[in-house]
Formats: C-alpha cells, structure tokens, sequence
C-alpha cells in the first residue's frame, strides 16, 4: 500500500502550505526578470484547499487540475525543480518545454494532468475514476474546478456520467468569486453550489476553504466514500485569490473588485491563519518558523538556479511525441 | 486629402463595432470579457459604457450554449456579434456553428437566415502553447453556409467587420494577436470592405505571393527585400477565405508563372493547399515552376520559445522559399537578407512588438 498522508497534522499543513506560498511568491517576483515566458497563473490565497484535499490522497490516487494549478502540483508532491523548469521553457520542465506553466503533470506523484481550457479537465478525471474502478484498485481521482468551469456543460455531463456509474471522484469547487474579472453574479444566478450536486443525486458538502482543517477534513470523507465504493462528491470551497488573474502583479485598482474587498479576503489568509493557531496551541513558536522558513527558501533558490541554468530543448525535438 | 488618422487594428475592430452598433441598434455583442476591464485587448472597450450591459453582454464560460442562444437570436432579426479571446475557446461551439448557424438558411429553403459574427483571436508568443495559440481557419472555411474573413490590415479590418454585421449571413472572423498591433490609416466613419474574396496589396510580375492574416505581414517584408534583389513579388491578401474566390490569384500566376502560399496555420491540409490545387486546376499551363506552400510544421505549438525557432515562417523563410522559386543566384539576395536578418534579430521570437512585457 502506497503511503498516504491522510493524517497530516496541522503542522504538516501549515508548512506545506507556506511552502507553496513561498514559492508562489518567488515566482512573482522574478516574473519581472522576463525570464519565465508563459503565462502564469498563481493562486496565492487559494493554498488551503490545495493542502487540504491533497492531505487526504496518496501518490496512486489522480488529481487533474486546470489553468491555475500550482498549488494543486505542490500540493500533490509534484516535482518543483520540474515545475520550474517548466515555466522557464527548459528540457528538464516536466512536459519538456512543450506546456508551460498551464499544463504541469506528474506521474510519479499522480498529477495526471492539467489543462488551460476551461472544465475541459473535469471529464478527464471521470475517466480516470473510470479506468481505476476498471481495474479494480481503491484509488479516487480529483478534479480541481474554478467557480467559472461549473458554467460549462461539460461539468454537467460529467457529474451525471460519474453519479450515474459511482465512479470514486471529487468534484472539488474552489470558488474564488471571479472568472478573470467577472464576478459570479454576473454569470450565475443565486444558489448554494451545494444544490448542483442534489440534481444529480451526488453528496455534496461545503467548507470554509481558507481553513485548511476544514478543507482536510471534507475531503476525508469525500475520499473514504469514493474508495468505499459510494461515488462521487462534490466538494464547495469558497476562497479568494489574491493577484491578477494571470501575472505577477496586484490589480485591484483596475475597477473589477474593491480593495475592501481584497484586504477582508487578506484578513483571512489560510496560512496565516494555520499559523495562528498553531502558536496559540503552542505547538509553533518564532524559532520554528525561522528554521522552517529557512529550509523552505533554501530549497527554493536551489530549484530557481536548477531550473534558470537547465539547458533549453533542442530545436529538433519540437517534432518528436506527436505520436506515442 | 484628408489628414491620415491612424489606428490599430484592435483599434479599428473597435472603432467598427461602435460605428456599427450606433447605426443598428438590433447589434448586441456577446462574450466573455467583452464588458472587463481589458475589454478583449481593447477591442470592446468602451462599448459597455455607451450602449449598456443589455447590448454589451459579459458571457458565463458556456461557448456552445451562448453560441446557440445567439444563433436563436439571429433567426429571430436580431444581429449577435460573439468575441472569443482565443480560436481554442470557439473549439467548444463548432456543433451550433456547424450544424445551426452553417445550415439553417439551407435547410429552410432560404426562409431563415443566420446573421451572426464571430470573432476569434489566434494567440502566439510569451509561451501560449498548445491549447492557446492555434490557426484552425481551414476547419471554419471548409463548411458551406459559413463566411470565413482574416483580416489584416487596419482599414480593411474595420471595413470587414461592419461587412460582416450588415451581411445576412454567419460570418467567423479569425483575427491574428499580432495583427493587432499593425497600424495603418482608418478613415472615420461607417464604410464596408466586401466580403468577396482576396486582393493584391503589392504589383510585382516574378512571382505571386498570397498569405493569410499574420503571414501578409511578413510576406510584405520579404517583398520589400526581393525587390531588392531584383524580385518583383505581386503580394495577396487572402483575406476572405469563404467565400471561395481564387480568381485574383490565377489571374496572377497567369502573370507570373509562380506560386507561393504562406499560411498562417498548418501548412498541410491549410488554406493553401485548397488554392494551389485551384491554381494546377485552372492555370496549370502557366505554371513554370510547381507551386510552394508554406505553415506550421506537423506538431502542436511547445510553450518554450527554445523549441519555436523553426516553427513560424518568416519574411526570411519567404525570402528564400522566392529566391529558389524564381531561381536567382543566392549572391544577389545575400546583402539585403542579411540586412533584415539583423533587424528582425533585435526583437525576441515569442513577442509582437517592443513594448511587450507578458503575459498575454
Ligand atoms: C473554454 C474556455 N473559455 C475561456 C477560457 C479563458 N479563461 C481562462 S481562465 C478563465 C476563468 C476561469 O475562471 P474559474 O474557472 O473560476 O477559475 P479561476 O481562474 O478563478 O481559478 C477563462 C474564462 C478558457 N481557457 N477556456
Ligand atoms: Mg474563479
């Protein structure tokens, strides 16, 4: 039996998630050296339910993620120096160069895949609860949704193709209230997200998604249903993500949303909230979080140089693996 | 003559948009971002302000659905104008514009039409990779019912578009990212570029040289440094790709003996291979040399700009693909290809233009 850390402390969490964070952060602030020529999506603010629901999964279970999907690499022990890599355009990069930072995967950590169009993931992962119930494992597929993915009818097609065949999936919702810089009320009527898994017959169940506890702790049972052969769920997590949809750079002044409205989100910040009650728990103190800090930046400039001195792919292998 | 005003080609889709939805108020635009605050590369913008979110309708992520709910729409009288910031995004309503929008005119004896547009913007550079930057236009310019136009340049691409939301008809305007960015004098004011088919942009009689969208621009450059050396390329725009009308270009290979298609997307099955086959067709005798086309290499676009260096053609590939078509000794180009070689060497091959900074 593959490891699992389905019973990761709150400590574990914590460090996992200012782990993403900080490399999250790294990765916007060198943006600016225009080196790393992708797009890129950061989802700063949203680590809790990255963390939380990867807390529950072991290496053998898939995830299929989207546009954004970082933290749901990390989250998932994906190869950083191979992320990195990636972004950079560099041979080592987990798809060689040929993705880019909207299409991170891992075999070995079971990060399926993850793809820039929009709910295109979401069937995928059905296909993946699909090929593990046909060979019999116990193993669950997660597919991380955005709140705008839900708005395409490839999302309904797929919770009723996986409540209809109880396929061991997660629907997981990770609502950040924005599609780029439209707000939700100007693309969904008002409903508990909750009720969109009733139509379909499917549990659904949500959670504060800045409490990475909470987060942990829906999933668990989202998972322990799916590998007990009960099918799928879909989990609700409402969160917040904190810059530009795409990029590097804080852009509450360009009209879409207040600054209030950001700095409430801040207010309640996953990490910080993690650390919090940690060090009221006494289980963390400033010595701790300085060598934890520590260790976390030092294996992030050592992937930094890794990926920024990797060579970069041969022209000549643009043509090959079109076919397997 | 009039002061020249000159706008880009975002600039002009949006001037055209505003011209048109002034003069009809039946025009509605539909999409997502279309009303945000960049406003799909600026070619929205302001629109929302002037005419209000009930003509300027921002779009739930639901293409096939709103795609349908527009062709409905259309039957109906009204005039939906759909925008997509990318050609992959438009991948998910090929069912509504194929089997609907293509076919209801068809189908019902002529009684219903389909007067919709939809534009849809092909990325390239800064890493889009592959599910961001295709030029699928062959996919759209193979069904019957549909009107295909790429415009290129500024006049003509605000011209096209008040066409196309005049026209009774589907029309899929495919717009290159980078064409944005090119400027040219727009005269102020409704007018209209028909939708009928390509047009010489430059006389020459050595060689015939036609290109989609994006590959215009760099098939004008190649231009001005053929003639350089002595080639007069007569340059054409394919700009209409549905309907079908090749005359221009068999006429000119009638001329010139020569043909060279650049395509902006795959080179085969493209748009070229439908005109070279027209032309063996229709002027085979006039050909002196077999025909060259030029595309995308067989592979889906890799993020990294490592892997890029061979992937788009460019005014140099068009150089060369000239000079061995119309058979010139390699010494007569060598100065002048070399002089652009070192020009275009200044800016990075995964961006537009010098101002760009990512990440889209
Ligand atoms: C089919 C499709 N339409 C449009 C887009 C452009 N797009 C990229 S991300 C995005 C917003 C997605 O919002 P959401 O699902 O809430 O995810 P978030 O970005 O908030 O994480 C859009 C519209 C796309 N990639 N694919
Ligand atoms: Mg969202």
């Amino acid at each position: 039996m593959t490891t699992s850390r389905a019973g990761a402390d709150l400590p574990d969490l914590y460090r996992a998630m200012r782990r993403i964070r900080m490399i999250e952060e790294a990765v916007a602030v060198r943006y600016a050296e225009q080196e790393m020529r992708c797009p890129v999506h950061l989802s700063i603010g949203q680590e809790a339910v990255a963390v939380g629901v990867c807390a529950g999964m072991r290496p053998d279970d898939q995830l299929v993620s989207t546009h954004r999907c970082h933290a749901h690499y990390l989250a998932k022990n994906g190869d950083l120096k191979a992320m990195l890599a990636e972004i950079y355009g560099k041979a080592a990069g987990c798809c060689g160069g040929r993705g880019g930072s909207m299409h991170l995967t891992d075999s070995t950590a079971g990060v399926l895949l993850s793809l820039p169009i929009v709910a295109s993931s979401i069937p995928i992962a059905v296909g993946a609860a699909l090929a593990i119930r046909q060979e019999g494992r116990d193993a669950v597929a997660a597919t991380f949704m955005g709140d705008g993915s839900i708005e395409e009818g490839v999302f309904h097609e797929s919770m009723n193709f996986a409540a209809l065949m109880r396929l061991p999936v997660l629907f997981i919702l990770e609502n950040n209230l924005y599609s780029c810089y439209t707000g939700l009320k100007d693309r969904q009527p008002r409903r508990p997200f909750v009720d969109l898994a009733r139509g379909y017959g499917m549990p659904a169940e949500a959670a504060d998604g800045n409490d990475v506890e909470a987060v942990r702790e829906a999933a668990r049972r989202a998972i322990a249903r799916a590998r007990a052969g009960d099918g799928p769920t879909l989990l609700v997590f409402d969160t917040y993500r904190w810059r530009e949809h795409c990029g590097p750079n804080y852009d509450n002044d360009i009209g879409y949303r207040t600054e209030a409205e950001f700095l409430d989100w801040k207010e309640r910040c996953p990490v910080e909230q993690a650390h919090r009650r940690l060090v009221a728990a006494g289980r963390h103190d400033e010595a701790a979080e300085a060598a934890m800090t520590a260790a976390i930046q030092a294996e992030i400039n050592e992937a930094f140089a890794f990926a920024k001195t990797a060579p970069f792919p041969s022209p000549e292998t643009a043509r090959s693996h079109v076919y397997g | 003559m009039a002061e020249a005003r000159i706008l880009n080609v975002a600039e002009a889709l949006r001037e055209a948009t505003d011209v048109a939805m002034e003069h009809d108020p039946r025009i509605f635009v539909m999409g997502e971002g279309v009303s945000d605050p960049k406003a799909i590369f600026g070619t929205t913008a302001g629109l929302a302000e002037r005419y209000g979110a009930a003509r300027v309708m921002e779009m739930p992520i639901a293409e096939n659905g709103f795609t349908g709910v527009a062709i409905g729409a259309a039957i109906m009288g009204r005039r939906p104008l759909i925008v997509h910031q990318r050609v992959d995004f438009a991948l998910l309503s090929l069912e509504q514009l194929f089997n609907n929008a293509a076919k209801t005119c068809y189908v019902t004896g002529g009684h219903h039409t389909v007067p919709l547009v939809v534009r849809m913007i092909v990325g390239r550079g800064w890493g889009q990779g592959p599910a961001h930057s295709q030029s699928l236009e062959p996919l759209f310019a193979m069904i019957p019912g549909l009107k295909v136009v790429m415009p290129t340049t500024a006049r003509e691409a605000k011209g096209q578009l008040i066409a196309a939301l005049e026209d009774p008809n589907p029309v899929i305007m495919i717009e290159h990212r980078w064409v944005h960015y090119a400027t040219g004098h727009v005269p102020a004011g409704r007018y209209t570029v028909p939708l009928d088919g390509p047009r010489r942009v430059r006389e020459g009689g050595d060689v015939t040289i036609v290109a989609t969208s994006y590959m215009l621009l760099e098939a004008l450059r190649a231009a001005e440094t053929l003639e350089k050396a002595g080639i007069s390329a007569d340059v054409i725009d394919m700009a209409v790709l549905r309907p079908f009308a090749p005359e221009p270009i068999v006429d000119s290979v009638r001329r010139t003996g020569r043909l060279l298609f650049i395509d902006t997307g795959f080179r085969q099955f493209g748009i070229g291979a439908e005109v070279v086959a027209t032309v063996v067709e229709q002027a085979f005798g006039s050909l002196v040399t077999p025909p060259v086309r030029l595309g995308l290499p067989e592979h889906p676009t890799p993020s990294s700009r490592a892997l890029l260096t061979d992937f788009y053609p460019t005014a140099l590939s068009i150089i060369d693909a000239a000079a061995a078509l119309t058979g010139i000794e390699p010494a007569r180009i060598a100065a002048p290809r070399a002089a652009l070689a070192a020009e275009l060497a200044k800016l990075p091959v995964d961006v537009p233009h010098p101002t760009f900074r990512g990440p889209f």
